[in-house]
């Protein structure tokens, strides 16, 4: 899809805050407000705006249980099953939050989210490994979150400026 | 013996306080500030070129460099001038490193007056420029803009300002406060009067790198003028380093050199691991400008259309980060106004009185803040003028 240089600025703009209302991104980027608000429609319906998500740092949330892995997996694509289609059987599953095609040593890289290890370890073997095009799996478990899509999560940055400077 | 007398110098005397310094004082002790006061970036400095520091310290990089500055840093700065402004310096003997632009301007003037010498000095600026000509011993002649002219130096008023003691131009653009950003053919007009009256342009070009709309013109790109003027530029605006103190001037070797003397003697050079961090930003942080040139340029779209919207006259400055809006429909004096807005709503904005002829009936709103904030700050601004 061809997009023009105010819908690329909303596009860069919602990607860091998509708190951003039509009526501000209209003063920020010099457009009218309804035309702003047809431009938003046109990307999501072309799903090039896909989803507006909040970022979360479940580890701070007292009792919760969270946990993330990340699953290496080889595929052999059969005549007819290409890497699209085994992707397809294993991002259906709703505990898969994430699903990429990989270059390199393995072919998918898979994130699965659960509440505990073990039901994610169920998922692994019971689900992905089990699959017939599926020929390993290495699971990786997250232990901690440092940076996340471009966010520090605890960022020791505070603002030491001057209130008043010339 | 007790002491009777003061010690201070009478010209330092005589220099009036920043009028900055009531609002800093006013401010620092609220509680719940949004600041629109701030002159510098809201970024900080980019992990590259700090990292670049650290290593500098970490292999033991910590005596003086050379007066002028690591030569690898002034060819460094030599390039980039040339490929992003169009104007070609000789590293060796052109180029000094200095601890700010502040410090480059402070060399221009004592390299370049004589006692009596007249400088004009265009209104409303940077609040340094008239103290540092005076303390260079030389008579600073203030020439105001206007909003109806965009805050544009405008040539019968150059041409009024000068006499024949004049020898000197201090100009800067894009503007601190206005944020008004001379085009080529302004430069132009202004080139001409300076060359008919044979003088010297002190070029303060510190915020080259943000401009929104249509490219930085350097004065020294024109015609002839390369030769009349002393180029001052930095990487405190555009790199976010102001807390580094790292600036440099370019000029014809004559006047280079006698800069150097003086630099050489009160400063010796600039700090080193701030050199050591300006060359790398310079080899990888293009980049980075771009990206905060982009969010500056955005967040200076929202805040004059918002200001408009809430009725304070605001121009579209074409660079900086700082908006101008005039304050005169609330019948307020500028300091007033700051002052009330203060007390009442904890914004803090700079009275344009502060920075001389031409500021008064404006306020500068520095856009160097994350747009949450603007956004905020623009709640609380609104309530204040429409009660």
């Amino acid at each position: 899809m061809k997009i023009n240089k105010k819908e690329q600025e909303i596009l860069e703009i919602l990607e860091k805050d998509a708190r951003l209302t039509p009526a501000d991104l209209s003063k920020m980027i010099g457009e009218d407000e309804e035309a702003v608000k047809s431009m938003i429609k046109r990307l999501e319906k072309e799903k090039v705006l896909v989803h507006y998500t909040a970022l979360v740092d479940w580890s701070k949330v007292e009792d919760s249980e969270h946990v993330t892995a990340m699953i290496d997996v080889k595929v052999t694509p059969k005549r007819g099953v290409g890497f699209n289609e085994t992707a397809e059987r294993i991002y259906r599953f709703k505990e898969v939050s994430s699903v990429y095609l990989m270059s390199g040593a393995y072919d998918l890289s898979v994130t699965v989210e659960g509440r505990t290890m073990k039901e994610v370890a169920r998922f692994v073997s019971e689900k992905l490994s089990v699959l017939e095009e599926v020929v390993s799996t290495t699971t990786h478990f997250q232990l901690k979150k440092y940076k996340h899509d471009g966010k520090i999560f605890e960022d020791k940055q505070t603002d030491n400026r001057m209130v008043v400077s010339p | 013996m007790p002491v009777t007398k003061s010690y201070v110098a009478k010209s330092v005397e005589a220099m009036r306080p920043s009028g900055i310094r009531k609002f800093f004082d006013l401010a620092a002790g609220m509680e719940g500030v949004i600041s629109l006061g701030v002159g510098e970036p809201d970024f900080v400095t980019s992990w590259s070129a700090r990292e670049a520091a650290i290593l500098s310290l970490e292999r033991g990089f910590t005596s003086y460099t050379a007066n002028a500055g690591l030569l690898e840093l002034r060819e460094e700065i030599v390039s980039y001038i040339h490929h992003r402004f169009d104007v070609t310096y000789d590293a060796t003997e052109e180029v000094i490193v200095t601890v700010g632009a502040s410090q480059a301007i402070d060399l221009a003037m004592r390299a370049i007056l004589d006692p009596g010498d007249e400088v004009v000095v265009v209104e409303p600026c940077f609040v340094s420029y008239v103290p540092m000509v005076e303390l260079a011993g030389g008579k600073a002649v203030t020439v105001g803009t206007r909003g109806e002219e965009q805050f544009k130096l405008q040539p019968e008023a150059l041409k009024e300002a000068i006499t024949s003691k004049t020898k000197a131009l201090l100009l800067c653009s894009p503007n601190n406060p206005t944020g008004a950003q001379l085009d080529k053919e302004d430069l132009k007009a202004i080139a001409a009067i300076v060359e008919e009256h044979d003088l010297i342009v002190v070029a303060d070009e510190i915020y080259a790198e943000l401009a929104y709309d249509i490219p930085h013109t350097s004065f020294a790109s024109l015609d002839g003028m390369r030769e009349r003027t002393i180029l001052i530029n930095g990487f405190s605006k555009g790199f976010a380093m102001t807390g580094w103190r790292l600036g440099f001037v370019c000029a014809p070797p004559e006047l280079t050199a006698a800069m150097l003397k003086i630099h050489q003697y009160a400063m010796m050079c600039a700090s080193t691991p701030a050199q050591y961090a300006a060359l790398e930003a310079l080899k990888s942080g293009m980049s980075d400008v771009e990206e905060m040139k982009k969010d500056y340029r955005r967040r200076r779209n929202y805040i004059v259309q918002s200001f408009n919207e809430i009725g304070l006259d605001c121009l579209m400055p074409g660079g900086a980060f700082y908006v101008f809006p005039s304050i005169q429909s609330t019948g307020y004096t500028s300091d007033q106004f700051a002052e009330l807005l203060l007390k009442e709503e904890q914004v803090a904005v700079v009275p344009g009185s502060v920075f001389g002829k031409g500021g008064e009936g404006f306020v500068r709103c520095s856009y160097a803040s994350s747009m949450e904030q603007l956004q905020e700050a623009v709640r609380r601004i609104d309530r204040f003028v429409n009660k």
